[in-house]
């Protein structure tokens, strides 16, 4: 019982012990600040990929693709456990203006209703965010081949991460030159100018948030990519199925349903035509699948966890220096604790709950703190950029429009353990050196 | 093994320093008997070891040689457990410096022994009555008025009955006093000892230190500690 009364009086009448609390309370507030934003990245990074991919992918990395892409299809979509299904032609191609200048874009033929209901596609669009099978459609003159291109292509980011867009869609062409290959992999036209060009008319642009895809992407409809990159023909080819399971389906399970299947279709399939393009084609999750890119970001959230994995070291050290000098202050009192019975386990108790108040004292004001600033971390950014310039992310260069401030419990219950943990161990020397003392010890180093 | 009504008994009791090289001997065989009932000034010069061996009398320092008995039993034999029940409830220490926990208040500071070794449910429940006994402590020695003070508000006198109120919170054998009166002047100091002469003649057993022989008067017994030895 004393232990709790000299606890809470030794927090309330030490000033050193603000100190402490400060300490403690800076720590967890710049953990909690850098941690949700860091998690925030990443899962909001996750999200747009997961999104721009939908949750499963059979696909092959060879240019050439894979033929019965449609017979494969048809078995999907009668599985209860498929939502929909959306074959995609992927290639490389030249996209040249009408001035001659050109650039190298990553053409994908898509079905835009199908893509949509599978992927996030139609929510990356501008003008027809609401009816995506209008995709293709330009404004001006529906009857014209249109092309979505990727935002980048069309427009610039500005320092806030907004793109500009006219009220209306201007008329705008270019030529989309790709090179048809055989099924053996050889350039089908060879001797009779090698490629395919056509024509497009720019009818939508669209803004996935991934900046490699949004910078090098145009798509167009499935028919025309797959005639321009010689895919159709007798045994039609394409290059990959996006697949999204019903609601509820687990991705791992849905993903070794869709791989099973693969396997049944590839035996049945053993020694057809071109048998040999399936045996390339893997089937992934939306994770796997896109596993490079997430492992970059993610290698980037375990560098900043390390970095303030040392600010955890700092802090251990800083309370184990209040309380040692706390301890130092109160040797005395030690004494006198001890002179009149009390053991070494309650003296060191009474410290280890002394730390126990610092810690939870500092922890409660640094959360608070912390989820106080990123409520209000977008406006501050915004106002520092209006005043000073400053800005944390170029939007120009980063594709995030908003920092992540989502308040997230289960960091924050992480954070505030290991801060109490951390106090803990901080205080557990000095208390147990301090109650290793002879009362006589202590008694009389205060009398000199 | 003592029939005889000892509470504490020390025998052959050596204790010394280490001083860099050299070894300061202090203590060089010292017995001695406290008796239930007595009230004993120990008097010497300076440095002659008087808080040394009230220390180890009451279990807060241990000699290297020698035994000192607790109602027939061997302290050093105690555990540590034991150790601490008996310097909670068996002896009472004042000190010269009095001692006070600056952070409680005088009634707080009184009561603090009999709080050591209760839970939060058996403070709960003895809370009362251990408040109304520190509170009667407190009037017994003149400081009613000051129980919800702090010991920095306090003079010298005050704070050490204070102290000696905490020393006999829990009604201990033996009341071990090092120096009570050196810091005050000598009113004040004479008021503490008439605390003590009331206490002995209550039943109170104590032993003192003090190096004026005029306060060692007051005591029933005097002994004399010189160049390590009781010298009578
Ligand atoms: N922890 C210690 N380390 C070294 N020497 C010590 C220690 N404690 C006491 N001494 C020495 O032992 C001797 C006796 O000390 P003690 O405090 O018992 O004397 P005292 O008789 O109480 O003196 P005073 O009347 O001044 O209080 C002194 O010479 C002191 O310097
Ligand atoms: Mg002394």
């Amino acid at each position: 019982m004393y232990k709790i009364i000299l606890a809470f009086r030794y927090l309330l009448r030490r000033r050193i012990t603000y100190l402490a609390v400060l300490a403690v309370a800076l720590c967890v507030f710049a953990v909690v600040v850098v941690m949700t934003v860091m998690t925030g990245l990443l899962r909001d990074f996750k999200a747009i990929n997961h999104s721009w991919v939908g949750d499963c992918v059979v696909s092959t990395d060879t240019l050439v693709g894979f033929p019965y892409y449609r017979e494969f299809v048809k078995i999907l979509e009668e599985r209860d456990f498929v939502g929909s299904v959306s074959p995609v032609i992927r290639s490389y191609g030249i996209l040249t203006e009408p001035s001659g200048w050109n650039t190298s874009v990553e053409v994908m033929g898509i079905d835009p209703v199908k893509h949509s209901r599978t992927t996030g596609f139609a929510k990356t669009l501008y003008y027809h965010k609401d009816w995506p099978a209008d995709a293709f459609k330009p404004d001006y003159d529906a009857n014209l081949p249109g092309c979505v291109l990727g935002i980048d292509k069309v427009s610039a980011r500005d320092q806030r991460g907004k793109y500009s867009h006219y009220s209306s869609i201007p008329r705008y062409s270019f030529t989309i030159t790709c090179f048809p290959l055989t099924a053996g992999g050889a350039l089908a036209k060879a001797g009779l100018g090698l490629v395919n060009t056509r024509r497009f008319y720019y009818s939508d642009d669209s803004h996935s948030g991934l900046a490699k895809v949004d910078g090098a992407f145009i798509y167009l409809p499935f028919a025309d990519a797959q005639a321009l990159c010689g895919m159709n023909g007798p045994s039609p080819r394409a290059s990959a199925i996006h697949i999204k399971f019903k609601a509820g389906v687990n991705l791992q399970t849905g993903r070794n349903r869709v791989a099973k299947l693969w396997e049944d279709f590839l035996t049945g399939r053993g020694g057809g035509k071109q048998a040999n393009l399936l045996s390339k084609v893997r089937v992934e999750t939306w994770k796997d699948y896109r596993r490079e890119v997430i492992a970059a970001v993610e290698k980037e959230q375990i560098m900043m966890m390390a970095a303030f994995g040392m600010i955890g070291i700092i802090t251990v050290f800083i309370v184990f220096v209040v309380f040692y000098m706390v301890v130092s202050h109160k040797s005395k009192d030690i004494g006198i604790l001890k002179s009149i019975g009390i053991s070494n386990r309650d003296v060191i108790e009474l410290f280890l709950g002394f730390a126990f108040l610092v810690a939870v004292c500092g922890s409660a004001i640094g959360t608070a703190g912390g989820v106080l600033f990123l409520e209000k971390i977008n406006r501050i950014e915004s106002w520092l950029y209006d005043h000073y310039g400053f800005q944390l992310w170029n939007r120009a260069i980063y594709a995030i429009d908003e920092i992540p401030n989502k308040i997230q419990f289960d960091i924050i219950a992480v954070i505030i353990v290991s801060a109490i943990a951390v106090c803990l161990v901080g205080a557990l020397i000095p208390a147990w050196q301090a109650a290793r003392l002879k009362p006589v010890e202590t008694l009389q180093v205060n009398q000199l | 093994m003592s029939k005889d009504n000892f509470i504490l008994k020390a025998e052959g009791i050596c204790k010394s320093y280490r001083m860099g090289q050299a070894e300061v001997q202090v203590l060089k065989g010292v017995d001695l008997a406290v008796k239930e009932g007595d009230f004993i000034a120990v008097i010497g010069a300076s440095g002659s070891g008087k808080s040394t061996l009230l220390h180890i009398l009451g279990a807060l320092d241990t000699p290297d040689t020698g035994i000192v008995r607790f109602d027939g039993r061997d302290l050093s034999r105690q555990s540590a457990r034991g150790l601490n029940r008996f310097r909670n409830k068996m002896v009472g220490f004042v000190f010269q410096f009095y001692h006070l926990l600056d952070e409680l208040n005088v009634l707080e500071n009184v009561f603090l022994p009999a709080m050591a070794d209760k839970s939060v449910i058996g403070w709960l429940v003895s809370r009362r009555r251990v408040k109304n006994r520190a509170a009667d402590l407190l009037a017994q020695l003149g400081l009613s008025e000051r129980a919800n003070h702090k010991p920095y508000q306090l003079s010298g006198g005050e704070r050490q009955r204070v102290a000696i109120g905490r020393a006999l919170m829990n009604e201990p054998r033996v009341l071990l006093a090092d120096e009570p009166t050196g810091n005050l002047d000598s009113e004040t100091g004479n008021g503490i000892l008439k605390i003590f002469e009331e206490l002995n003649k209550a039943g109170q057993t104590i032993m003192m230190v003090t190096h004026d022989e005029r306060i060692a008067r007051k005591a029933k017994r005097i002994i004399t500690l010189a160049d390590g030895k009781i010298s009578d």
